[in-house]
């Protein structure tokens, strides 16, 4: 799809440019004239949502950078001061906070999508593996940015999860020490995590320039995961996208600003609002909701360097998704089956979501545990729910994930995005149905 | 629980084998409660009540700064917009007469320009809010071993915020103590208070919920008197000075609200604007 350049340089610059450094024909080629099929919907905005939410983190935290102190005696009140006294800081400073929470959520819509309708099949395998990698960053970013106010649960959030890596075999306690840059979470800590904070967002802005790269290369997938055909299957990307971009970018702002505006603490926890504090550890730690069903996955397991490395898989076996997916039709909307068992993934994230949020012996059913003691929990209780959760959550990957591909029946799919599914004889009412192996 | 449990947990999580120990033994308080008729400044459109919110700084001033520190507060934020004491007049707060002679009657430590020795002269709209303990220790020492918090973002620490401060200094102290718990010497029992009074408990069924603080009853009728003739009762105290700390934890949340109106009107328009050039744009597509 990309290759062919419709640019053509009106004046006398461009044509000098264009023959020298010819950047305006490439901004042309990506981000106008780009053709993209003309049938996606809504759940194909949120690349779109994503670049402008990186934008906004990058923006808002270089101002905070200007304002904030990266030392243990005075990094919780200097947040504060940038609330109280720095011109609009409270601004800057909700947005940049809850920014990361969107940036998270349009991020989770993405994904989603991606898993719907199998945009990560070939040939758009690098481009989600790309894909994986900046979420990876995101989380890593994320988590040290959640230090740096320095509160109760940012100080015994760090340990917890700088701790998990002492749980390596051998080199693992040297390898936290040289984390920490000392024997605990101290000031060397928060500043290391200041200067890492700030260098990974460019991070992973310059791998977002690769993922928009691998994305041009075979452009986009759409709703009905059929290459695109022919010219008429395609719209430019302006205006025809940068309009309907922007009208789901409007309402995604709209949402955002009700969190910063008017509810700007509810994703957060009250006890962040305690300096941290050593000596004093808060009876329940728990990271930010987008990290939970990681951290529920983590706690399933009763070995600790076994919880590490399953959650570690757990991002991982995204990475080899596109090869774990056997079938060859990329939309679920032909994959009935598929759908369903899509649902459950979806239910169980959420399921450890929730197991992460609350107390491992916590019980699920009435206030009371069951007595009845599964191996070494008792069953009613989070630690078991969790476990379950997780085991889907593999078992999706692993187990669904291929063998469904074989064993299904897809629905007749269309042989383009300008064609109905019923045109096409091989899809006639008279049950024949779609080979799997056959390319959609 | 078994052992064997305990340590699983204590494995995979670090540390959080606390939680898993104590999750269930209680660690409940009951639901803080909104004085009557709720809170002013809740919700998009809420303000704060100025006066209210100068009965709730007499009330911090008089009662709580015998203990509590508010380090994040200056003397000139009581007169910025939005402030307690805020007069169009005097744009800086430094300016502000009223201001300065609220700091003028507290004593703050400072050198001498000259000798270099401390001193205590009074305090300028530019100081902070002196503390009332020199560091930590010292205000343990006092107060029986218990580190009274300072208050400056109080209301946001808390879940229930000003609704729990209300409800811990206005009502809780007010609770019968329930018949079969004993009280440890030093500390009360307060139903708002979150912690776990099992092991004091020798009543009848469940033990009940709250917890022992170490802070005694701090308000009392007629403890302080508003200069606005409202009548001084514990619950008005208690209400008065959740307002007040309601709003030192975000001075500029008013600001947040009128800014954040006129930002949803624009996105709303916006939104509306785009939506209809979306549709334009398509129509001749089939899509």
């Amino acid at each position: 799809m990309s290759g062919h350049s419709t640019y053509e340089p009106k004046t006398g610059f461009e044509r000098w440019l264009d023959t020298r450094l010819p950047i305006i024909r490439f901004m042309n080629d990506t981000a106008l004239d780009f053709p993209t099929p003309k049938n996606l919907n809504y759940w194909w905005t949120f690349g779109g949502i994503l670049a402008l939410m990186l934008g906004i983190q990058i923006v808002t935290g270089i101002v905070l950078a200007m304002h904030y102190v990266p030392h243990v005696d005075y990094a919780f009140n200097s947040v504060e001061r940038i609330r109280r006294d720095v011109n609009y800081g409270w601004l800057i400073q909700f947005m940049h906070a809850n920014g990361a929470s969107m940036f998270f959520l349009a991020v989770y819509v993405h994904i989603f999508r991606n898993l719907y309708y199998g945009s990560y099949k070939a040939p758009r395998e690098v481009l989600w593996i790309l894909g994986c990698v900046i979420y990876l960053l995101m989380i890593i970013t994320a988590f040290m940015g959640y230090v740096l106010p320095w509160g109760q649960m940012s100080f015994h959030g760090a340990v917890v999860i700088t701790n998990l890596i002492g749980a390596l075999p051998v080199v693992g306690k040297s390898i936290t020490t040289w984390l920490w840059g000392g024997f605990a979470v101290d000031d060397p800590t928060l500043n290391r995590f200041f200067s890492l904070h700030y260098l990974m967002p460019f991070v992973i802005a310059g791998v977002v320039i690769l993922h928009i790269w691998a994305l041009h290369v075979p452009g986009n997938n759409n709703p009905k995961g059929v290459d695109v055909k022919s010219k008429a299957d395609t719209v430019p990307f302006h205006p025809y996208y940068t309009v309907k971009d922007g009208f789901a970018i409007c309402v995604f702002l709209l949402m955002y600003a009700t969190f910063v505006f008017y509810m700007p603490d509810v994703l957060g926890d009250a006890i962040n609002y305690v300096k941290a504090n050593p000596l004093v550890t808060p009876q329940h730690i728990v990271p930010e909701w987008y990290l939970l069903p990681f951290y529920a996955i983590l706690r399933a397991v009763p070995n600790k360097l076994m919880g590490v490395i399953l959650m570690f898989a757990a991002i991982a076996v995204l990475f080899i998704l596109p090869w774990l997916d056997t079938s060859k039709v990329r939309s679920m909307r032909y994959r009935p089956t598929a759908r369903l068992y899509l649902g459950i993934f979806f239910l169980a994230c959420l399921v450890l979501g929730f197991c992460g949020a609350n107390p491992p012996d916590q019980p699920i059913l009435g206030h009371e545990p069951s007595g009845f003691m599964l191996l070494d929990a008792d069953i009613n209780s989070i630690v078991w729910l969790s476990r379950i959760g997780a085991l889907y959550y593999f078992a999706y990957f692993l187990l669904v994930m291929p063998i469904l591909g074989l064993t299904e029946t897809p629905l007749p799919v269309p042989e383009g995005i300008s064609e109905p599914v019923l045109s096409h004889p091989a899809a006639a009412p008279t049950g024949a149905a779609a080979a799997p192996e056959k390319r959609g | 629980m078994s052992k064997m449990l305990r340590k699983g947990l204590a494995l995979a999580a670090l540390g959080l084998a606390l939680i898993g120990g104590q999750a269930m033994a209680a660690s409940e308080a009951d639901e803080p409660r909104a004085p009557s008729g709720g809170w002013n400044f809740d919700g998009p459109f809420g303000k704060f009540d100025m006066a209210q919110l100068q009965r709730g700084y007499k009330v911090y001033r008089e009662v709580c700064s015998a203990c509590h520190a508010m380090d994040l507060m200056y003397f000139r934020n009581l007169g910025q917009k939005g402030g307690p004491f805020y007069d169009p007049k005097y744009p800086n707060p430094n300016d502000n007469p009223y201001v300065k002679s609220l700091a003028k009657d507290i004593q703050v430590k400072d050198i001498d320009n000259d000798t270099g020795d401390p001193v205590q002269r009074p305090a300028t709209p530019a100081d902070k809010f002196p503390a009332p303990f020199p560091n930590e220790p010292a205000a343990r020492a006092s107060n029986g071993g218990a580190l009274p918090p300072d208050l400056s973002v109080i209301s946001k620490a808390r879940e229930g915020g000003p609704s729990y401060i209300y409800s811990l200094v206005g009502l809780g102290f007010n609770a019968p103590v329930p018949a079969g718990l004993t009280v440890p010497a030093g500390k009360y029992f307060n139903p708002y208070f979150v912690g776990d009074v099992s092991s004091a408990w020798h009543g009848k069924g469940p033990a009940p919920k709250g917890g022992f603080i170490s802070m005694p009853p701090p308000l009392a009728p007629g403890k302080v008197t508003f200069d606005d003739k409202t009548p001084s009762t514990v619950q008005q105290q208690a209400k008065d000075v959740a307002a007040f700390l309601a709003w030192a934890a975000e001075p500029k949340q008013e600001e947040r609200k009128a800014f954040g109106l006129g930002a949803m009107i624009y996105l709303f328009l916006l939104t509306v604007i785009v939506y209809f050039s979306y549709r334009r744009i398509w129509r001749n597509v089939s899509h």
